[in-house]
């Protein structure tokens, strides 16, 4: 239990996914331009990153494991993933109009998201068992989300500044991104994994 | 003379970093010191021009509703082949680029080019494109990374430029100084260009 915690801790703010393993970037600089939005796009994260995890592990440890197929990892996980949202979406779509109505518009653009790939990497690396696997899925999901908001948050402000023209659009977004980032090294030495 | 501008564009005015800004990931997270720098934009090179070349030979073939699964298969081939390769030969290269080698089927560029002009366009001109592009790519990270070595250690692909009299800046080697150095670099070129095109005005 105190190590799924810690976990949990180390995935969401210390290791946090966008700010200091740089995954997910491009919907971070290119999702974050309003706070709604930025939140149906972190809830979605979470639930794919944590539903994907659990498969990539399934199929990791019942498939390619046993059958000496681990070159094959890259093509299958991207597989998994990409087939993975399309089943959530029609899922959705069914059961949960609602749902589906907030989340819909970001399921299709989580496919090429790198981070819910790099999470399925971290688990085999790190060889996280199920469960592990899926605290660490949802951590991460969660980490990437509350960055998301804050740096959303940031740019609605950033909207009404004085900026100079150059530096207008993305290369302030990196900058700020870069004080954000720094910021959540304070976390560093919280947890040691 | 078409052609150059197709190798061209990728380097210059279409620059996957600085204009496009795609594949940030990769670019922000190996560009510590300037060789990693260097062999990630190699790799990407190598899938992007191999997934351009393969994707526009079958874009006769591929029915388009379901282009996009055949696109990822194609580009994670050549990514499985490109970590094999690099585990075999590069082995220290390999184990520092470490996760994001994997990820380069997800880099957007790749992508990109497969989607908006491998599978509309001949075989060279897509070969010629793809090879620009990667260029383009290679020349970004290496100067990002450049920049960050020269600052957090006081070299350039590990020749000591200052001696040791030189203090580091240990900021530019973890992650804030990646995101500040590229936004630093994005201000420096929009600005180069905002001048250019208004002396051409």
């Amino acid at each position: 239990m105190k190590e799924l915690f810690l976990i949990l801790v180390g995935s969401v703010l210390v290791n946090n996914f966008v700010l200091a393993r740089f995954l997910g970037i491009c919907p971070f600089l290119g999702v974050s331009k309003k706070l709604k939005t930025a939140c149906g796009m972190g809830l979605a994260v979470i639930f794919v990153m944590g539903l994907s995890s659990v498969v990539t592990d399934v199929i990791y440890d019942t498939i390619l494991l046993p059958h000496d197929l681990l070159f094959l990892k890259t093509v299958v996980f991207i597989l998994v993933i990409a087939s993975l949202v399309q089943l959530v979406e029609l899922v959705l779509q069914k059961l949960s109009p609602g749902l589906h109505q907030a989340l819909g518009i970001y399921l299709p653009l989580i496919t090429t998201n790198c981070a819910i790939l790099g999470v399925a990497l971290i688990n085999i690396i790190k060889n996280y068992n199920f469960i592990k696997s899926l605290v660490f899925g949802i951590g991460a999901g969660v980490g990437f989300t509350i960055a998301l908001i804050i740096m959303a948050g940031i740019r609605e402000r950033l909207e009404l500044a004085d900026i100079p023209g150059p530096l207008k659009g993305i290369a302030i977004t990196l900058i700020v991104a870069g004080l954000l980032s720094m910021a959540f090294m304070g976390f560093s030495g919280l947890v040691k994994l | 003379m078409s052609l150059w501008r197709e190798f061209n564009k990728g380097i210059v005015n279409e620059n996957p970093i600085f204009r496009l800004v795609l594949g940030m990931c990769p670019t922000l997270a190996v560009t510590t010191v300037a060789i990693n720098g260097l062999g990630m934009g190699l790799a990407t090179t190598f899938v992007l021009i191999c997934s351009n070349v393969a994707i526009s030979c079958l874009r006769n073939v591929i029915p388009p509703r379901i282009r996009i699964p055949i696109f990822i298969v194609v580009i994670a081939s050549f990514v499985t082949v490109v970590d094999l390769v690099m585990a075999a030969f590069f082995y220290q290269l390999h184990k520092v680029l470490g996760l994001f080698i994997p990820l380069i089927v997800v880099n957007c560029i790749i992508m990109a080019r497969a989607e908006a002009f491998a599978s509309r366009n001949g075989v060279f001109v897509s070969l010629i494109d793809g090879l620009g592009m990667g260029v383009g790519f290679t020349i970004s990270l290496t100067i990002l990374g450049s920049i960050r070595e020269i600052l957090s250690n006081g070299t350039i692909f590990g020749i000591n430029l200052f001696g040791p009299a030189y203090q580091p800046v240990l900021m530019m080697l973890l992650p804030p100084g990646a995101f500040i150095v590229l936004g630093l670099l994005m201000f420096g070129i929009n600005k180069l260009t905002s001048k250019q095109s208004t002396a051409k005005q």
